[in-house]
């Protein structure tokens, strides 16, 4: 929803609202332009937060229908619905949407919409940065859903492993589609981390220290370094593979020294972070609403955050459980075991938080608090067949059984699915404006709860029994089907569940209530702003002096004055304290983001079908870098600000 | 309701290093390659490790043309530090002079890693040595080569256009680049020319 959307009287409710005449030189001066020439140039990160969770779940609707035709296939014994050549590019198709065009991408995109209202700033840091990372993950997607469209998906699953996925095994461009595809997706996401972890150490509200930042954001803060130093290896791992695959490398070849195993150390040093990466957010999104639903602080706020520190450091130390069935030296083995369950620990420390949260506050168990105890249930079961799986004698009896597929969708659908639609729900209102069904959501959650559990849990002995997974069908004697059939009944009640969701947002944003700037009653940031917020999301700068600062300020919030209102000024603290700092200017809307990600895309797409393309068209899309970055007039002259006293230099 | 509690018109609009946010995105640049490189280099030990011999067939790099860049590099520190030094102190002059000369030594980093290709004495598809040996050439040459082109670009804008401190801000973070790009080579040139030898 753009500025105009908004009523005047809306934007002047809320707390940190200018006056009228004030209002609009500000709202003019963070504008952006109408039309199609405005969508394409916007760098406001709310809208491009919206963006980025719109696409997000349009590929979490194509997984799903992905699923929904796995699940037809495998209702009943040697169903002959898809080819196995079709089905292993189904299921790859659905892996890769879910973990690199769903789940990553929709966490930072609630981290772009959410993070600068939730720490009191008016933009992101680096806009244009944040325009090119959505960009680029759209041409990322595309491609991979037009290559299926063309019959060349990728076919060796989501882990790619070589030598399947290898020259000698997957002929054909399938798996350079989906080498290419994480490289735009990482990239993408690698850049949405930069800023996003910038926003949080240097624009956030004066008074918020780093010990008053919101649950959130501290998830926010942790998973945007863990992607610093997980993505990296996926994009080694995927870019050796391709370069096997095109120019004739060795890397993953044993004949000539190469080694299979360096693909599958590279690919879990990112894999099972990405794991954390995934869920980290989610479970931010569970303290926001926890207390926001039981109207206290989240019990035990300097453990929580330790526990998402130790959880995200920890995360790169237990890649190798995912290899226990290689033949790991036996030491290997045993630390890999201890570090697993280790990691139980602080998820086991914040789900008793959040427990003493709810027993201690006077809970209301709205639609968003409703998903969380979903999220609970579901995530505790996940997490135990998660201590399971680290034992390396069950590992090896169950790997790659559906035992393991069970685990991990309890986990993830657990973990980051339910509270992420409980966090849609609830933060539905600041973003458009309008209040959602309550009863549409409660529907909702109770379908997809109900039917997840069947869907899922039936895995679990499913893997027992020794169903394997990956296997387009089975034999009617082994007797799995009845359990099969039943999961896909489940299945199909938590895709009705998932519909009644998307429908309850779709209607709710044309018919709902107008929600005020604090519906809910919340005590954070970016409820102290109109709903929606207006481009510039705050007009005067809000000051924190608690954790909780509408909660807190009984007399008003306070605020300070004083950054411009063009051109676009931004306020920078210091890391630690948030000292008021430095002032900044920052991008007006731009085309060079977008020029930029469409030369990208031709380089990336264009050396799939020759190698050279990395070297001529990297001219095109130096140009449009060296466009992006051309110097802009001196700020500090502009809004005559004083240079005698410059922070950082010498004298 | 609100209260106003300080007033942030007098605020300085620019600032070198972590105060300001471009140095923030020189820090997340040098996070994300410094990981890639580390990454890479593990693999490298990794595939050394697991190997009968290293190199696989044939002989190491030439020492030469390694040792000349790893010269050029340390030696480039110097003017590095100083357009550094003179950029935090505003000082234009001096900051205009010696950016010329490090362009000099980014050109000559640029020209020798050229020459270092035709002397690594494999090939990226001989291989598993030869393919990670150029991936690591390949990956710290992207470096020089991206460097020396955003020098050019902030040399030429230092002699054509109106200075401010914004401007001087990102000499010096360009220079904190460089000074990690440099950093980056040293383990890597230990590896590419001095593991090959030193491995049984």
């Amino acid at each position: 929803m753009t500025e105009s959307h908004i009523s005047p009287a809306a934007v002047l409710d809320a707390p940190t609202a200018l006056p009228p005449a004030e209002h609009e030189v500000l709202a003019r001066t963070w504008s952006t332009p109408r039309g199609l020439w405005g969508f394409l140039t916007t760098v406001d990160a709310k809208e491009i937060g919206k963006r980025y969770v719109a696409t997000g779940l349009v590929f979490f609707i194509l997984g799903g229908l992905l699923a929904a035709v796995m699940r037809a296939q495998l209702a009943r014994p040697e169903s002959g619905l898809i080819s196995p050549d079709r089905y292993n590019q189904i299921f790859s198709m659905h892996g890769t949407t879910m973990m690199f065009l769903f789940a990553v991408p929709i966490m930072e995109a609630m981290g772009v919409y959410l993070t600068p209202l939730m720490v009191g700033a008016r933009t992101m840091a680096f806009p244009r940065l944040n325009a090119f990372s959505y960009w680029l993950y759209l041409a990322g997607g595309v491609m991979l859903y037009v290559g299926f469209v063309l019959n060349i998906a990728p076919e060796a699953g989501w882990t790619a492993y070589p030598p399947l996925s290898g020259p000698q095994f997957s002929a054909g461009k399938r798996t350079d589609f989906w080498a290419q595809m994480i490289t735009f997706t990482e990239f993408a996401g690698l850049a949405a981390a930069c800023s996003m972890a910038a926003t949080i150490f240097k624009m956030r509200a004066p008074g918020m220290t780093l010990a008053r930042m919101p649950l959130f954001v501290w998830a926010m803060l942790t998973t945007s370094l863990m992607v610093i130093v997980a993505m990296p290896a996926v994009m080694l791992a995927s870019s050796f593979l391709i370069s096997d695959r095109l120019v004739g490398s060795h890397f993953y070849n044993e004949a000539e020294g190469g080694s299979v195993m360096l693909y599958q150390h590279l690919f879990w040093f990112f894999g099972h972070p990405e794991v954390y990466i995934i869920f980290l957010p989610g479970l931010g999104m569970v303290s926001e609403i926890t207390q926001t639903f039981c109207r206290r602080a989240v019990f035990g706020y300097p453990v929580m955050v330790l526990a998402l520190l130790a959880t995200g450091f920890l995360a790169f130390g237990l890649w190798v459980h995912h290899m226990f069935a290689t033949g790991l030296p036996r030491l290997g083995d045993s630390f890999y075991t201890a570090a697993s369950m280790t990691i139980a620990l602080p998820a086991g420390v914040q789900i008793f938080c959040w427990i003493a949260s709810v027993w201690d506050g006077r809970p209301r168990f709205a639609t968003p608090m409703l998903f969380v105890l979903g999220f609970v249930i579901v995530f505790v079961l996940g997490g135990l067949t998660g201590v399971m799986l680290a034992s390396v004698p069950l590992d090896l009896q169950v790997h790659d059984t559906y035992f393991v597929v069970a685990h991990f969708h309890y986990v993830l659908i657990g973990g980051a699915v339910f509270p992420l639609l409980g966090a849609i729900h609830y933060w539905f209102p600041k973003a458009i404006g309008r209040m959602p069904s309550e009863t549409l959501g409660r529907i909702s959650f109770w379908l997809i709860l109900v039917g997840f559990n069947v869907a899922f849990f039936p895995m679990h002995i499913l893997g027992l029994m020794g169903m394997p997974r990956r296997v387009y069908t089975y034999p009617a004697e082994m007797g799995w089907g009845g359990l099969n059939l039943l999961s896909t009944l489940g299945a199909y009640v938590l895709a009705a569940g998932v519909a009644v969701f998307l429908v309850n947002l779709i209607v709710s944003a044309r018919r709902g209530a107008p929600a005020g700037p604090n519906p809910w009653g919340a005590s954070g940031l970016e409820w102290a702003t109109s709903s929606p917020p207006p481009a510039y999301n705050f007009g005067l700068t809000p000051v924190v002096e608690s954790r909780h600062p509408l909660w807190t300020s009984p007399e008003g919030l306070p605020v300070m004055t004083g950054l411009v209102h063009a051109p676009r000024e931004v306020l920078l603290t210091t890391a630690g304290e948030a000292r008021p700092d430095i002032r900044e200017s920052s991008p007006k809307p731009s085309i060079w983001p977008l020029l930029t990600s469409i030369t990208t895309t031709v380089l990336f797409i264009g050396s799939i079908f020759d190698e050279w393309f990395l070297v001529w068209a990297s001219l095109p899309v130096l140009v449009c870098i060296i466009g992006w970055f051309w110097p802009k007039p001196s700020h500090s002259k502009t809004v005559g600000a004083p240079e005698d006293n410059v922070p950082g230099a010498l004298a | 309701m609100s209260r106003v509690v300080g007033d942030l018109s007098q605020l300085p609009a620019a600032g070198y290093r972590l105060h300001s946010l471009w140095g923030w995105a020189t820090l997340g640049f040098m996070a994300i390659e410094g990981t890639g490189f580390a990454l890479a280099a593990a693999a490298y030990v990794y595939l050394m490790d697991s190997a009968r011999q290293w190199p696989l067939e044939g002989k190491p790099p030439d020492l030469l043309w390694g040792s000349v860049m790893t010269l050029v590099l340390v030696a480039s520190l110097l003017p590095n530090f100083i357009v550094s030094r003179a950029a935090r102190r505003r000082d234009l002059a001096k900051t205009k002079a010696w950016a010329v000369v490090l362009f000099v030594f980014n050109l000559a980093a640029v020209l020798v890693r050229a020459v270092e290709f035709a002397h690594l004495n494999v090939r990226w598809d001989a291989d598993a040595y030869g393919s990670i040996t150029w991936a690591l050439m390949l990956l710290h040459a992207t470096h020089p080569v991206t460097d020396f082109l955003g020098t050019c670009v902030l040399t030429m804008i230092l002699f054509t256009h109106p200075i401010d401190t914004e401007r001087l801000s990102d000499v010096d973070d360009d220079a904190v680049y460089w000074a990690f790009v440099v950093a980056a080579w040293i383990p890597i040139y230990l590896l590419v020319y001095w593991a090959p030898r030193w491995a049984p």
